[in-house]
This record gives structure tokens, sequence and C-alpha cells, in this order.
């Protein structure tokens, strides 16, 4: 077996190791795709489909993150169809979602003229901030679903299971078994949730409390209070569990 | 209340399945769940440490599949079909009579917890339409005017498939309403396909020559499938029958599961042998629950009988989905037989190699495996002897809506949509519109009657076969109402994994409401093709890739329903 493959995208001719994606081989033809739910630590889940390119002789497009480069195929990452597939699909995940903290995403709503407003008054995924342990809060309505949490909790890094999906479809949900408290579950606080997280749905709770307008001091000053961390007045935000 | 008659613990309850690791997750849950009404916290913590799985991901499952309940619910459970068939023929009515008997609204239980009353995407009794489930018996059709009975089914009142049409091959049985028992299957040259004990090599050779091709919708040829998973090295080796049927307007394989429930495993036991597999999974739809009590049964006998068992070298398993379309779709189907919510899968790679548990892996529609056993036995030129080069043999119709005698009609490909109504009685009132192929499917006006059904004239028309459903609605129907319901099916079967389907469904229903209500934007009509080409170009699985064809289709053909100002075209 050749251990390269030679493939045309965007006209251009490009060689590339056998077994690469179509995204290492846009990459390497200096094309931009664009990804969300693809991290290089992570098991490509290959869902969210922004980065879906035309392939000829490919009924649908196809998920550059997981297809492989084939010898010979020709590719378009930007044709027609994938223009209206991005931007559809960005323009409705804004449209459902506070995208305000994932300035990628900003990018991206620019790049493909996406209009959210466009779909007028339809449902939100909308969820209180819940702030239920010292570590870091989570706000699911900056949630965009893209998995990574959950896979890093569970085989791709901590094998935890502290988190899962609740509800289906359009209603789905990142939760706890029963939606119970972080300090409840099996959580451990190891962070790598956040890590991974593309948007301002799990933050850290000190850059939150920054955020919201306390200062260093301040925090340091309940801190030295109350050893479970940092617990300034609940008042102070809106929206708290 | 003494003891014998006391619920049973939970430990009971899973003592049947302790130890035996996730696969048995949907079972254990389908026990709980009749027993206490819901799965609650308790419930989940003994299920997670008796199967070895996390917690949180037996209540992400409770929370994927519409027939499990982390909430407490009523003693049972009454539901009520919103498919589209079913709510042109009267479900609107049937819930409003159910709801005032009980006193309750849709999604409320008595105050006696008795009663959970629901509205349920479809049951798949089309036939019967108007239908309701109570726990796991099917009244249809329900009865508006007598709300008590509909609560009370006895299993005389349980609907029967009703079977026609202008040859009887797969459905050459003589009474629909009892499932024929081994010994009449065997009377009439049953099993005897299996007893020739043919190499695997001449099964998949007879099966090739056939031309036969899966009947689950994607019309892939099965005798190459087979030929993939024989040849795959990896062991060991599965087949699963997918009777998971849950497409609006398709009700054949429960038919066929009823009537005939040996030639289905006869057909799954012949495809066992051509790739050496030991294990058959027959993976079947939650809501049938007479299908499922008609199949243990034969399952039964076909044990006695020597044909399953260790000595036949093949074991025989059930599984009862729990209310999700999309596992019906091949890859969701696995993950929810392994205990998992049904996401659909990546693919490549294919079932062929990479299937259940990783392994080589045959999967194939009832319709599909039912017809097998014919085409070992008398050889593949007898079953070419109907249909055309391309699309061979008889073929099961499931007709539902305006016709006169609605049920599952077996054709040779090449009738026409016409001459298929005719053998359904011929249209109830004008033909207005006809869906054809299922939700999934396109819609066509009376300008299609003459179309042949057959793959390659389908294709020719822009149409596609899949499941074959074919759905009447006369001139008396409201077309709208018939759009938002299968928009509506959709975004309630949406797994919810990949965006263009979790968002797409959403706005796609949300859209065909405003424009309908007369209350569009300007641009609504334009962000529906955008929605709908996105969902059919970029979703990751078949559910996705075809959940705006019906939009799509009556837009193309009846533009005007879309128009704002023709509310009452
Ligand atoms: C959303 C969705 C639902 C499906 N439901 C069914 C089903 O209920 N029964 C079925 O046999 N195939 C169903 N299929 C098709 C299966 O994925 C698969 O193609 C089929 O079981 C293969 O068997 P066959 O080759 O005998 O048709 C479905 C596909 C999709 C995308
Ligand atoms: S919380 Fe963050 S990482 Fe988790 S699914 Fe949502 S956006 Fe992705
Ligand atoms: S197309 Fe729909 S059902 Fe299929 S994976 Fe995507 S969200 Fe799930």
């Amino acid at each position: 077996m050749a251990d390269t493959v030679r493939l045309t995208i965007d006209g251009q001719e490009v060689t590339v190791p056998a077994g690469s994606t179509l995204l290492q081989a846009a990459q390497a033809a200096g094309r931009e795709v664009p990804t969300l739910c693809y991290h290089e630590a992570l098991t490509p889940p290959g869902l969210c489909r922004l980065c879906v390119v035309e392939v000829d002789g490919a009924r649908t497009l196809q998920a550059a993150c997981v297809t492989e480069a084939r010898d010979g195929a020709v590719v378009h990452t930007r044709s027609p169809r994938v223009e209206r597939a991005r931007r559809t699909t960005l323009a409705m995940l804004a449209s459902a979602t506070n995208l305000d903290e994932a300035p990628q995403l900003q990018a991206y709503l620019q790049d493909y003229a996406a209009d959210p407003a466009a779909f007028g008054p339809v449902a939100r995924r909308e969820y209180p901030l819940i702030d239920d342990n010292p570590m870091y809060v989570r706000d699911y309505s900056q949630c965009v679903l893209c998995w990574r949490c959950v896979q890093a909790c569970a085989t791709d890094a901590q094998y935890v299971f502290a988190l899962t999906f609740a509800g289906r479809g359009f209603h789905t949900r990142i939760s706890t078994a029963y939606g119970v408290s972080m300090p409840e579950s099996p959580c451990v606080f190891c962070g790598q949730c956040v890590a991974v997280c593309p948007t301002g749905a799990l933050k850290p709770r000190r850059t939150f409390l920054l955020e919201q307008g306390y200062t260093p001091e301040q925090l340091a000053h309940y801190a030295a209070v109350d050893h479970d961390a940092v617990h300034p007045p609940a008042t102070h935000y809106a929206g708290q569990v | 209340m003494s003891s014998a008659s006391a619920s049973p613990t939970l430990d009971q309850l899973l003592a049947p399945y302790m130890g035996q690791g996730r696969t048995m997750l949907l079972p254990a849950l389908h026990a709980v769940q009749q027993a206490q009404g819901h799965i609650g916290f308790e419930a989940a913590t003994a299920i997670a440490r008796a199967l070895d799985v996390p917690v949180a991901d037996v209540f992400g499952v409770v929370e994927f599949y519409a027939l499990f309940s982390a909430e407490p619910r009523g003693q049972h459970t009454i539901r009520v079909c919103h498919g589209p068939v079913c709510r042109a023929h009267g479900a609107d009515q049937v819930a409003q009579a159910l709801s005032a008997h009980l006193g309750v609204a849709e999604g409320e239980t008595t105050p006696d917890g008795q009663w959970t009353l629901e509205r349920f995407p479809c049951l798949g009794l089309c036939e019967h339409a108007p239908a309701v489930l109570v726990d796991d018996r099917a009244v249809a059709p329900a009865d508006p005017a007598h709300p008590e009975a509909v609560l009370h089914p006895t299993p005389e009142d349980e609907p029967k498939p009703v079977v026609g049409g202008s040859v009887r091959v797969l459905t050459a049985w003589e009474d629909p309403t009892q499932p024929r028992s081994l010994r009449a299957y065997r009377a009439a040259g049953g099993y005897r396909a299996l007893e020739q004990n043919l190499p695997a090599e001449e099964i998949v050779a007879r099966v090739k020559a056939s031309g036969l091709f899966g009947r689950g919708g994607a019309a892939f040829p099965t005798g190459l499938k087979w030929q993939f998973a024989a040849q795959a090295p990896a062991q060991p080796k599965y087949v699963v029958v997918n009777a998971d049927e849950s497409e609006p307007g398709t009700f054949k394989d429960r038919a066929l599961l009823e009537a005939d429930p040996h030639a289905v495993l006869e057909g799954a036991l012949l495809a066992a042998r051509a790739i050496a597999a030991e294990k058959i999974y027959i993976y079947l739809r939650g809501e049938y629950g007479r299908a499922y009590r008609i199949l243990q049964r034969a399952l039964h006998e076909a044990r006695d009988a020597g044909f399953v068992g260790p000595q036949a070298g093949v074991e025989v398993e059930i599984r009862r989905g729990a209310g999700a379309y999309v596992c019906g779709e091949e890859t969701a189907l696995f993950e929810s037989i392994e205990g998992k919510r049904g996401f659909p899968r990546l693919k490549p790679p294919y079932p062929t190699t990479h299937g259940l548990f990783g392994r080589p892996t045959v999967i194939n529609n009832v319709e599909t495996l039912a017809a097998v056993p014919f085409i070992v036995r008398e050889g593949p030129d007898a079953y070419r002897a109907w249909g055309t080069d391309e699309s061979p043999g008889p073929k099961l119709f499931p007709v539902s809506g305006d016709v006169a005698r609605p049920g599952v009609y077996e054709a040779p490909f090449g009738i026409t949509l016409g001459e298929l109504l005719e053998l359904a009685g011929g249209p109830r009132g004008e033909v207005q519109a006809i869906l054809l192929g299922g939700a999934a499917g396109f819609f066509v006006g009376p300008d299609a009657l003459q179309v042949p059904l057959t793959l390659e004239d389908l294709r020719a028309a822009g149409l596609a076969l899949g499941s074959a459903a074919v759905m009447v609605f006369n001139t008396q129907r409201d077309l709208r109402q018939v759009l938002l319901d299968v928009a509506h099916f959709f975004a309630e079967e949406s797994c919810g994994k990949c965006y263009p389907c979790q968002l797409g469904t959403q706005r796609q229903y949300e859209l065909l409401q405003r424009i309908f209500a007369g209350r569009a934007q300007p641009q609504d009509l334009a962000l529906l093709d955008d929605v709908g080409w996105t969902m059919t170009d970029a979703s990751l699985c078949g559910l996705g890739q075809t959940a705006a064809n019906a939009v799509l289709s009556a837009k193309r053909l009846w533009p005007h329903l879309f128009e704002a100002g023709s509310e009452d075209a």
C-alpha cells in the first residue's frame, strides 16, 4: 500500500500521508476549514458538521475531521453547497444558544454571513446558571452540545463519568445523573471539562466572580474566612440556582 | 396485601440481569419501569451497581427513550398516537375524550395515580387509525364516544394485521389474525431451507442471485452484505433482525411478525448460517406488545424443535426497543443493544466489519429476512418470476389513510401506485396527496398514480421507495396539518447528536407553524429551504438526511400551501 495519497482540494493537488483526514489534507493545502466539536485530544464525534466539505461523487457533504483522504479525491471546501450548510448551521446554532463568549464562533458567523436574527422569535435553549461547587460554574445557555466535556470526563481522559445527556433532540442538555449537584456527583474537580469547553458554558468560578465585578482582594478575603473557597453573597448575580 | 402479591423489590427485579454488564441495561430498565412506573434515582443506582454502568449513563439512557421515565408516572400510561394518519383520522377527538373522561390534560396524571395521559409521535398502527396504546396493549381504532372502553382493552380487542395482495409469497398464510404455528409453517415447506444444511457459500450465492435487496429503506443488496460479513475475519459475528419499525405509515413488519414469526426466524437462522454467526438478536419495537408475545412463543417452539439452542449452535435473543425512531438506524440500534443512548455512529466503518459490539454483523429488516426461506428453498429463479430485473420479487406495501381497506398488500415490484390503491379497495374520496415511503418519503399528487413501484422507476421520478409506506390523503384532509405532524415527528425523534438535524428539525417545525398560521416573515420560505437542504446534505445519519423530504416535496408541488393569505386554499 502506498504510504501517501494524492488528492485535489479546491483545484490544488496535495500529497498527504495515507490515513490522513480531509481536514488534515485541507490544512496541508492551506485551506481553512471551520471546526467546533473537533479537539485534538479527544475522539472526534463528527457531530457539529461545520467542517463539511463537498467530495465529487459523494451523495452528501462529508465531515472533513472524520473522513479519510482518498487517492484521487476531488474536494471542494467552499462550494455553494458547503457555504449554505455552514451558514445555516451557524445561524441556527446562534439562534438557539448564547455564543457571546465564543469568539471563534463569532468569527465564523461573520465569515459565513450567518444571520441568526433571520429566524425571528424561536425557541432558545436558556437555562439558569448553576453555581454549585467552589471550582467552576456551569451556564448551559452557552452550551453548544459539542460533547467535549462528557468525553473528557469519561473514556477520553478521566473515567469519572460524572456527566451525561438529558433530553434528546433540540432539548438535549448536559447533566449529572438526575441533575444532582456537582459535589454530589462522582466529579473529582479535575477541571478537564472546563479546559476543553469551547464556549463560556464551563468556566472557573474565580473567573466568573471577577467578571461579576469582584476584585482579587475581595476574593482573597472571602477565601480567608471561608475555606471552601469563595462564597460571595449570592444576591450579587442573577439567575443563581 | 399478602407478600405474594407485594410488588417485587429492586433486588428481585434486577436478579436476572445481575453481573451481565451494560448490554442488559434496556431489559433492566424495562423491568423497573414496568414494576415501579418510573426509574428513580435509587433504582438507577441499583441498576448501575448491578450492571457495572456509571449511574450518570443510566440516567442518560432513561432520558433518551420515550417509554422510560425518570419522573413518577401513573400506574398505567395511555399513549394517543399523533402520527400523520391518526391525526387525520380523529386522534385529537380521542385525546380530548380521554382527557375529559379522566379529568386531566395531556401530560398529566390522575390524582389517584392511576392514569397518565400522553400524546405519542407514532404507534405503528396506521391501518387502524386512530390508535391508542394502554401500557403495552393497543386499542385501535379507538372510539372517542367510549373512552372507558379505550382504557380497558382486552386481548380480543387488540388490532390484528389486515393483509391482502395480488400475490401471496411472503403472505402465503391463511389467517393473518392468528400467528402461523410451527406445525402449519412446516407443513407449508417452512424450515426445509434450513434443514437442507446447505454450505454457507451456497446460501449466499442463492440470495445474491435472487437480487434481493434490503426492505428497511436503504435497498442495499442483501447477498452482498452477507458476503462481506462472511469474509470479515473477526469473531464472533452477529445477525441482527431490525424489527424496530417506527416510521409513520409503516406497519408491514408487524404484520409479518404477528402472522408468520417462523418465516422471520428461519430467515435469520439462514443468515446466521451464511456468515457463521452464533448469536441472533431481534430488536423489536418497544410499542409492539402483541408481536412481542407472539415472537416469544414462536422462539419457544423453534427451540423445542431444535432449530435454536446449543445443539443447533445458534442462540436467539429478543430485545425490546423503548420508544426511539432513530434506533431503527442500524448503528443506533447497535448502541441500544449495547445499553447506550441511541446515537448513530459515524460510518465507515460499516456493520459488516464493525457492527454490534464492534464485530462483523449482518443487520436486516424483518421483510428482507422473511423472503430468504423461499429464495433458498425454491431457488433464485422462482423468486425472480416476480418484479423486474433491477427490482425482483414480491414486496409488501403498507397502505393507510383514505383507502377503503387500509392494510398490508403484497404485490410484485412494478405494480403502479394506482393499482396498489385498488388492491386496498380503492381511494376513499378524491386523492389529494400521497406520502410515499413513510414520513421520510416524498409527497406525490394524483398524477403519480401511473408510476410503477420499482427502484428504477422511482429513482427516475426523483422519488424513493423508502419503507414502501403509502399514506393516502383525500381532498377533505388538511395537508398543512399533515406537514406539521411530519415535521413535529422529526423534531421529537431527532437524537440530538449532529447540529443540522438537532437544530434543523426544530426550526423546520417552527417555520412551518409560522407560515401556516399566516405569520410568516418575508425570509421564512427561503429559510425553510436552507434548513431543509442543510439537514439533507450535512446531517450525520439518515434521519436528518430525510427529515425535509416531505416538506420540500410538498413545497415544490403545492407552493400555494406555503403562501400567505391562502389559509383556506
Ligand atoms: C432513522 C432511520 C430509521 C430506520 N428504521 C428502520 C427500521 O425501523 N427498520 C429497518 O429495517 N430499517 C430501518 N432503517 C434502515 C437501517 O438503518 C438499515 O439500513 C436496515 O435495517 C438494513 O436492513 P435491510 O438491508 O434488510 O434493509 C432506518 C434507517 C434510519 C436512518
Ligand atoms: S458544556 Fe462546553 S464542553 Fe460541554 S458540551 Fe457544552 S459547550 Fe461542549
Ligand atoms: S441526523 Fe438527526 S438523528 Fe441522525 S445523528 Fe444527526 S441528530 Fe441524530
